[in-house]
């Protein structure tokens, strides 16, 4: 298991604990975090699960795929941290794993 | 005015299940018109995720979401269903002898003995972009659609957004405008490449101006724009004029006019039963996402079962008389005639 920490807007912490090969939404889905609505089931087909990776994970996690990158035009304050929860792999290497949930999904 | 349209069954909605509604009713001998308020079939399948695998239509072990939609084009031709694209159907009205007037919003009308909402998730409606307040601006000078382009001459007018929409309107808009400034967040943009070299030509000539970043506040008063503030990426902010704003931020499924058409509604959806899935108005059909009945899902082939039984059901109210006789493709050359491979 990978221990993920979902920070809201008002800097309140939530950790839930993900299995690894599932997604960072999927953890948040099930661990019912606001703020994080998923409209399209994780197809990265909307833009409502937007999160900002915290900056030291930023490298580990990696930057969108052009597809991903598509999506975030409808994102709300879309930042150079910026990703769709649903496109990240939960691996070992990201036990720890830090993101906030923005002020409003698009 | 177009004159009233007299038919069998319009089919509210063109999306997987509506066409396959098509297909169930044309066995039975009806012929369906379909509107949708897209300008073309496929309802979320092909908006949303034609490209996309699907694994769990049967005995298609992958398809993608426009490969469906173009097979059941194929499947539903030889019952030639007449199709309105760009409308949206927006009023529903009971006449006296039991038939229903539809009307949709370009002006058609159809009277109708039944009626099917196949309507999904709802209409698909341009997308409201994440600016607080921009509710305050809309119509008069927020606009998600060109009704008249004549409307923009000698206007500041600030186009937002990366694909064929804002690229498009963003070159039909720039010889008209006294200025159109193209802003999206970043500089790789969705729309046609041929659109975007267009466009880049037009920046480079002076015609236009492409800014990067994103519109965080709209300024003016009542409704009246004057400036838009834009994030840059290193979180500076500035300024830029402008009378009118055209957002394009996708589209997003509302159930609109749907709601007011006296059904009984269930946290936005239609519920029904599960013999006919009629709604408690007979003649008024609901099937696909938009119903609900105990152990809904909202999949495509729960979509395709409901309009068989539909269809039956369809069938018996046109035409009270008529015995339905249980068929199958494979043996039946009544049906393989109207299939057109007798
Ligand atoms: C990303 C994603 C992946 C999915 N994957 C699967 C999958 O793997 N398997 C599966 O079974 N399902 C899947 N689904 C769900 C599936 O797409 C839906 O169940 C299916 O599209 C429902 O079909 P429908 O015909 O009922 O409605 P829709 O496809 O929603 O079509 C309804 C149509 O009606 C139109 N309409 C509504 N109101 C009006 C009006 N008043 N006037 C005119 N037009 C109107 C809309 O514009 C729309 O085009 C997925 C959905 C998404 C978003």
């Amino acid at each position: 298991m990978a221990k993920i920490t979902f920070i809201d807007p008002a800097g309140e912490q939530r950790t839930v604990q993900a299995e690894p090969g599932s997604t960072v939404m999927e953890a948040a889905i099930r661990n019912d975090i606001p703020g994080i609505d998923a409209e399209c089931g994780g197809a990265c087909s909307c833009a409502t699960c937007h999160v900002y990776v915290d900056e030291q994970w930023t490298e580990k996690v990696g930057g969108p795929e052009p597809m991903e990158e598509d999506m975030l035009d409808f994102a709300y304050d879309v930042r150079p941290t910026s990703r769709l929860s649903c496109q990240i792999k939960i691996t070992p290497e990201l036990d720890g794993l830090v993101v906030s949930t923005p002020e409003r999904q698009g | 005015m177009t004159e009233t349209i007299k038919t069998d069954v319009v089919i509210v909605g063109a999306g997987p299940v509506g066409l396959f509604a098509v297909f169930e009713l044309g066995l039975l001998d009806i012929r369906a018109h379909v509107v949708d308020i897209l300008d073309r079939p496929g309802g979320q399948c092909a908006e949303l995720y034609p490209e996309k695998p699907i694994y769990d239509i049967p005995a298609l072990p992958v398809v993608t979401g426009q490969q469906l939609t173009d097979n059941l084009l194929e499947q539903i031709k030889p019952f030639q269903p007449t199709f309105h694209f760009s409308e949206m159907v927006t009023g529903l009205e009971r006449l006296p002898d039991d038939r229903f007037l539809l009307s949709t919003n370009g002006g058609e009308r159809f009277d109708t003995k039944v009626v099917v909402i196949a309507a999904g998730g709802g209409s698909f409606q341009p997308k409201r972009p994440p600016i607080p307040g921009v509710e305050a601006f809309e119509g008069k000078s927020v606009h998600y659609a060109v009704r008249r382009m004549e409307a923009f001459r000698g206007r500041h007018v600030l186009i937002v957004g990366g694909g064929d929409s804002a690229l498009d309107w963003t070159l039909n808009l720039a010889p008209l405008a006294a200025r159109v400034t193209l802003l999206h967040r970043r500089d790789a943009f969705r729309a046609a490449p041929d659109s975007v070299n267009k466009m880049r030509a037009l920046v480079d000539a002076g015609v236009i101006d492409l800014t990067l970043g994103q519109a965080v506040e709209l300024i003016g008063e009542n409704g009246v724009l004057e400036a838009v503030r834009v994030k840059r990426d290193d979180g500076s902010t500035h300024e830029i004029a402008a009378d009118d704003m055209l957002p394009f931020f996708g589209l997003t499924m509302k159930l609109g006019p749907i709601a007011d058409w006296g059904l009984q509604l269930n946290e936005n959806l239609v519920p029904v039963d599960t013999e006919k899935f009629e709604t408690t108005t007979p003649g008024i059909f609901a099937i696909g996402d938009i119903n609900a009945y105990p152990g809904k899902l909202k999949l495509i082939l729960s979509g395709f079962h409901e309009a068989a039984l539909m269809a039956q059901a369809a069938a018996r109210r046109i035409d009270p008389e008529r015995r339905i006789v249980f068929q199958y493709t494979t043996s039946s050359s009544n049906l393989q005639k109207k299939l057109g491979v007798a």
